[in-house]
């Protein structure tokens, strides 16, 4: 289980993230959705400590990650696997050593026993003898899955994406989202998805959060966010502009 | 009742400008110092990882060697032309050797070596460091619980720091050649005329200074690269900025280590 309390975070004078609190349940497919600068990615980041927080904490199994010492961080960040938002596949690395870096850094295993690992990983999301290719000969989609592949090679307890179906077509988009839900139901991992694709969302989430302008405004099932009588929330799953009035209203 | 004094704009506005800079250096100083730390820190990953340093150490120092050995040749032909201009008419032409040796050993094989190396591979560690930055490779690199400063920098700093004395070594040779070519070929001196007093001159401690400067100059070079590289963003401008940033400031740190080292060391 993940706790979020009260997290802050301003960049050059500019908060970002005005406290934001959460608890993301273990197993669930948590979808956080919210406009562009809202803050969702910037929130992704301090769940893995990749950013701290100016203040607030983050704990993760009970452990703070926020602000730990690095040690504490590593270890705690072994429990995740992350997919970004550009696939981040390391470049001069070819598809199978992207794959299996965690494995060659963290485990004992020998180089039979990680090759038989990033096959079994790259089966998972459908692109099975592409171990030799190098990341630019890759499609986006291609790229997004691989990354897939890398976040789940050490078997993590969470993973998270960042925009995955962000510049992919409808239709590789929607391959994604079905490959988010069979990770969830065969890995039983915890899933926590941070996009602005309501269809994506709709698909694969047990529960949305939506962050506006630094803080959650709403946390729900898929029913009770389309039943919803905020207006900033209404009109962001309609895909309607906002009405300024109406927002500086809220706030 | 005192009255508040109001200072012209004018004259706020350098002090404000002075003001600025300053807190920009420390800040840069500080992040440096933090990142120097950590380094410093994981120095250990050397012999835990010792692929990512030998391969470095090829592609960093190895594959410099081509370019530093045109600039040590064409130095050392240089060198010893103008030393057989000046010296004639006034001393003997057997002091070119030496003359070429001690200059080439002391001052121009480390010096010149390091600011090629300050073009060459601290512009590149910058330059790919920053992409793998702005295209959050270092996030992804972190996010697997994989120290970036372990992966990433140690292995560079050591590499450059071990490699750039070994290519010293190797410039001071070939500028020395080149000086020898140059004097006996193109002009009138003959090999027992040029090599004739280098043993003479020869003191094992101007090698040795000439390698140790190298030495420092490497590391930092390889140190500022990847300071430079982790701290770049926005995008492709902003990698590009931090190339530019890296050669520059790792040839003035190249220049000045270089006069600081003169005064210890000699």
């Amino acid at each position: 289980m993940i706790i979020s309390r009260g997290i802050k975070k301003s960049f050059g004078g500019k908060q970002v993230l005005r406290g934001v609190d959460m608890q993301i349940d273990s197993g669930e497919s948590l979808v956080i959705i919210g406009q562009s600068g809202c803050g969702k990615s910037v929130f992704l980041k301090h769940l893995v400590g990749l950013l701290d927080p100016d203040a607030g904490e983050i704990l993760v199994d009970g452990d703070r990650i926020s602000n730990a010492k690095r040690a504490d961080v590593y270890r705690i960040r072994m429990k995740f696997g992350v997919l970004f938002q550009s696939a981040a596949l390391f470049d001069s690395m070819s598809v199978e050593q992207n794959v299996g870096l965690g494995l060659v850094e963290h485990t004992k295993m020998t180089k039979g026993e990680i090759d038989k690992r990033v096959a079994e990983c790259l089966e998972m999301v459908s692109l099975s003898g592409i171990q030799k290719q190098m990341p630019s000969e890759l499609s986006g989609g291609m790229r997004k899955r691989v990354g897939l592949a890398r976040a789940i090679a050490m078997k993590p307890q969470y993973i998270l994406y960042d925009e995955p179906t962000t510049g992919l077509d409808p239709i590789t988009a929607d391959s994604i989202n079905d490959l988010i839900i069979q990770m969830q139901q065969e890995l039983k991992v915890t899933s926590i998805i941070v996009t602005h694709d309501m269809v994506s969302a709709f698909k694969i989430a047990d529960r949305l959060v939506m962050l506006h302008l630094g803080r959650v405004i709403f946390s729900g099932t898929e029913q009770e966010i389309k039943t919803q009588s905020i207006d900033i929330v209404r009109r962001f799953i309609a895909g309607e502009s906002e009405d300024k009035q109406v927002v500086t209203h809220y706030f | 009742m005192s009255r508040a004094v109001t200072i012209p704009a004018i004259l706020l506005a350098p002090v404000q400008l002075i003001g600025k800079l300053l807190l920009e250096f420390t800040s840069e100083l500080g992040r440096f110092g933090i990142l120097m730390g950590r380094i410093t820190k994981e120095l250990g990953a050397i012999f835990s990882r010792r692929e990512l340093f030998i391969r470095e150490c090829v592609r960093l120092g190895v594959e410099s060697l081509p370019l530093v050995l045109l600039v040590g040749l064409f130095t050392g032909a240089v060198s010893g032309w103008q030393l057989h201009y000046q010296l004639e008419g006034y001393m003997p032409f057997d002091m070119i050797g030496p003359g070429v040796f001690k200059s080439i050993v002391l001052e121009m094989g480390p010096v010149l070596t390091g600011l090629v190396i300050s073009g060459r591979v601290a512009a590149s560690i910058a330059a790919e460091l920053g992409t793998m930055k702005v295209t959050e490779q270092i996030d992804a690199l972190e996010s697997m619980a994989i120290s970036s400063t372990r992966y990433l920098a140690v292995p560079r700093i050591a590499a450059m720091t071990m490699m750039t004395p070994v290519l010293v070594t190797q410039v001071n040779f070939i500028a020395i050649m080149g000086a020898w070519f140059v004097t006996t070929v193109f002009l009138s001196l003959t090999s027992s005329q040029f090599f004739g007093l280098i043993p003479s001159f020869f003191d094992l401690y101007d090698v040795f200074s000439g390698l140790l400067k190298s030495l420092f100059f490497g590391m930092s070079s390889a140190m500022i690269g990847c300071y430079v590289g982790f701290d770049a963003s926005g995008g492709a401008e902003g990698v590009g900025s931090a190339t530019i940033k890296a050669f520059v400031w790792s040839s003035l740190t190249v220049l000045v280590l270089d006069f600081l080292l003169a005064m210890i060391l000699f």
